[in-house]
């Protein structure tokens, strides 16, 4: 069996994450409660022209896409394959606005077209020429994922040998609107939003895109292996602990031997418990890393994540702003990530030094 | 060569009929489920038809026993109902009994309901439950909820080949040996999204929907649910179970041409077809029936119908599609035609491409019409979506 590798990354988030060193240039910003895109330079990347003609999502689909194949010096793919939560919900607005106001008549179906969840997926296809196969995963928050356990299954069965997989998320006005009146986004008024402190129901929200080369073979470019994903749609918290002693005995190691957790803390009070299961008891003197507050909450946050995990584990470094214990490993050889959303889309993905 | 990971449940609810059987009888006798709309309220209500499930929310609901405050989607009612009668068809008691994943494909999700509160959610808190049941995979927690399960659960969405690449995942996770048996499928109810998306692209017909004719018109729009249970060798061995057909074959390949319409030659099609009998060991040779994706739109068929020639050479079999029965029920169309190639297999009958009159002047091939009782050991069922997406199943005899 093959393994994989993880090769490049493009990441595109609401910290400037293009073009620097890793987390050289981070803002914390605790007094929003949607955190703005960090706008990438899209004309290195996409002609003006077709710029225009694409939502956000799209374009930082392709641009992060883009830096991640660069990166790994790849041009051809295998396989395309992205995880998206919401999908294209710019377009899906624009369209279903138009349609109600104006009763169904004079609708163009720009719109509409751009509005299906695999849009990022067939533009980066279309894009690269590439028509290898093409999968889009859209189950909130194990989106990202599910696109994962695609690949990594891929690789290890030698039916491919670099593929492409990214998770991306976009805001829209509506959508936005809505989470905020159902209260899985913090009210507008109630700075300062720190995730760790907080005591609030609700999470900070943002937007972006994450995309990785995952190869079979290791090169100079390599971040880490990518040694395992599991997903599971419902946990209750007293059977988190026990879910993760078995994916990490599944993959031959125990609590022992992890040298931190990327935690998927965003601050949301009814919620950040199954975190802290984990944190105050197994994990306790385990190194402990956590990124919303950099990155926000949205379904493909946890793309943001294994991109701070993969560069912890090649950096062999873990930047002061991550940390949410005074536990400090030796060095940084395996790394376990655990995220959820709501209860609900439960994740363990191991990363390690290869 | 392994024969594919079996089959031993389906459930399905379409225009044609609220199970299995129903939609069987209605393939054989030649109904169609091709009507006037009636539970959605549209201006294009007089110049489209369309595949409805002639159930309001309200017996859905009533039927799933979901109390008054559910924040379900059609979408999640639909696909909860065609995934509890798998699992029940496959004589599934304990759901958890097994490592067991449920991965489901839409395209809308719950639009429907989106459509309809859009402006209402800002005004009161009547209805604000289902900006909640507004994303896709809302849906597959939904259906999971329903079933008990608790394991792996995702969603695929790549437009209209969404179910075939939820069959394709599920039984490379069998395969795997990651899953001991996996529920997989799709669902799609109406919306006026839809409606006007197609409308505005032009592709709707104004009367029945005519694969394959030098005539044809577009495709008129259906909803559906149908999921299949697949089980690993170990499980069917274990519980001595009945397998109904095996999955043999399965491809993915995208087009890379446009965002919505097929190249001419059909390379994408091509492509899924050639990695399909290429997993399965298979020749086109094999292949007895062809279940093509047959749309009805000038684009879709001419774009098929080239890749079929480019694959079969000149020994294409008899192929047809089930569209102008069910309509086009988008990322539920690959589980329906699956539970359909299913259903072919076992009772040796290829279904009549209705409404079929002139050939396509591009090329000679033309669809069966009438309904053939033959021995049938192979089926290849099509399905292709926006985004160049292309993908192929192949079923064969248990």
């Amino acid at each position: 069996m093959k393994k994989c590798y993880i090769n490049g990354t493009g990441c595109v988030s609401s910290q400037k994450t293009i073009n620097t060193a890793f987390l050289q240039d981070i803002i914390v910003n605790e007094n929003e409660n949607v955190l703005e895109l960090s706008v990438p330079d899209y004309k290195e990347v996409i002609p003006p022209a077709a710029a225009r003609r694409m939502a956000k999502g799209v374009k930082n689909g392709i641009v992060a896409s883009h830096w991640a194949m660069k990166e790994a010096g790849v041009h051809n793919l295998d396989a395309i394959i992205t995880g998206t939560g919401m999908g294209c919900c710019i377009d899906s607005e624009k369209f279903l606005k138009a349609l109600i106001d104006n009763k169904e008549e004079f609708l163009t179906p720009t719109s509409f077209i751009q509005s299906t969840h695999n849009t990022v997926g067939g533009q980066i296809a279309l894009g690269l020429e590439c028509k290898a196969y093409n999968f889009t995963y859209v189950n909130g928050a194990v989106s990202f994922e599910s696109s994962l356990i695609d690949a990594k299954m891929q690789l290890d069965e030698e039916e491919a040998a670099t593929i492409l997989v990214g998770g991306v998320e976009e805001n829209a006005e509506a959508t936005t609107n809505f989470l905020q009146l159902t209260g899985i986004i913090k009210p507008k008024e109630q700075s300062s939003y720190s995730v760790l402190d907080s005591d609030t129901t609700g999470a900070v929200f943002s937007e972006g895109a994450v995309f990785f080369v995952l190869e079979d073979d290791k090169k100079e470019t390599t971040y880490a292996e990518l040694n395992d994903v599991t997903i599971y749609n419902t946990l209750e918290k007293e059977e988190v602990e026990a879910k993760l002693e078995s994916f990490l005995k599944g993959n031959g190691l125990s609590v022992n031997d992890i040298d931190a957790v990327v935690l998927g803390y965003n601050g949301d009070t009814l919620y950040d418990g199954y975190y802290t299961i984990l944190a105050d008891g197994v994990l306790k003197n385990t190194q402990q890393l956590y990124y919303k507050h950099l990155s926000g909450e949205f379904n493909t946050a946890s793309a943001f994540g294994l991109w701070v995990a993969s560069h912890v584990v090649k950096l062999q470094e873990a930047p002061e702003v991550l940390s949410v214990n005074d536990v400090k490993a030796a060095g940084y050889k395996n790394i376990l990530l655990y995220n959820q959303y709501r209860g609900k889309d439960h994740s363990f993905t191991l990363v390690s030094q290869c | 060569m392994s024969r594919g990971v079996a089959i031993t449940g389906m459930g399905i609810i379409s225009s044609i009929g609220n199970s299995v059987e129903e939609n069987f009888n209605a393939l054989i006798q030649s109904k169609p489920g091709i009507t006037v709309i009636e539970n959605i309220t549209t201006v294009h209500k007089n110049v489209i038809k369309v595949g409805e499930i002639k159930k309001t929310n309200g017996q859905l609901a009533a039927e799933l026993g979901l109390a008054a405050d559910n924040n379900y989607s059609r979408t999640a009612m639909l696909g909860a109902i065609a995934a509890k009668q798998a699992v029940n068809n496959a004589g599934i008691t304990d759901i958890n009994e097994f490592n067991t994943g449920l991965i489901s494909a839409t395209s809308v999700g719950g639009m429907d309901m989106t459509e309809r509160f859009f402006y209402d959610y800002a005004e009161s808190d009547e209805h604000r439950r289902y900006i909640l049941s507004h994303d896709a995979g809302d849906v597959a927690h939904k259906i999971a909820d329903q079933l008990g399960l608790k394991g792996l659960v995702t969603t695929i969405s790549t437009a209209c080949s969404s179910a075939a690449n939820a069959i394709m995942l599920g039984a490379r996770l069998i395969k795997n040996g990651k899953l001991d048996r996996v529920i997989v499928g799709g669902t799609d109810a109406l919306s006026k999204f839809t409606i006007n998306g197609f409308k505005t692209l032009m592709i709707l017909s104004d009367t029945y929907n005519t694969p394959f004719d030098n005539d044809r018109k577009g495709l008129n729009l259906g909803e559906a649910a149908a999921f299949l249970v697949l089980e690993s060798d170990a499980v069917v061995k274990q519980q001595n179970k009945k397998v109904l057909a095996y999955l043999s074959g399965y491809g993915n390949a995208n087009d890379a041409y446009h965002q919505t319409a097929s190249s001419e030659n059909g390379d994408g099609a091509f492509l899924s077809m050639e990695k399909a009998f290429k997993i399965s060991g298979l020749a086109p040779s094999d292949i007895d029936y062809i279940n093509a994706h047959g749309t009805a739109t000038p684009n879709n068929d001419l774009s098929e119908g080239r890749a079929i020639i480019r694959a079969f050479g000149n020994n294409v079999p008899e192929f047809s599609s089930t569209k102008p029965f069910t309509g086009h029920t988008l990322a539920a169309a690959a589980a329906i035609e699956a539970v359909y190639s299913v259903l072919a297999l076992q009772n040796g009958v290829v279904y009549p491409n209705l409404n079929f009159k002139t050939p396509m002047e591009e090329f000679d091939i033309v669809p069966q019409t009438e309904l053939k009782e033959k021995e049938i050991n192979h089926v290849l069922s099509n399905s292709f979506g926006f985004g160049g997406n292309c993908s192929t199943l192949l079923f064969s005899k248990s």
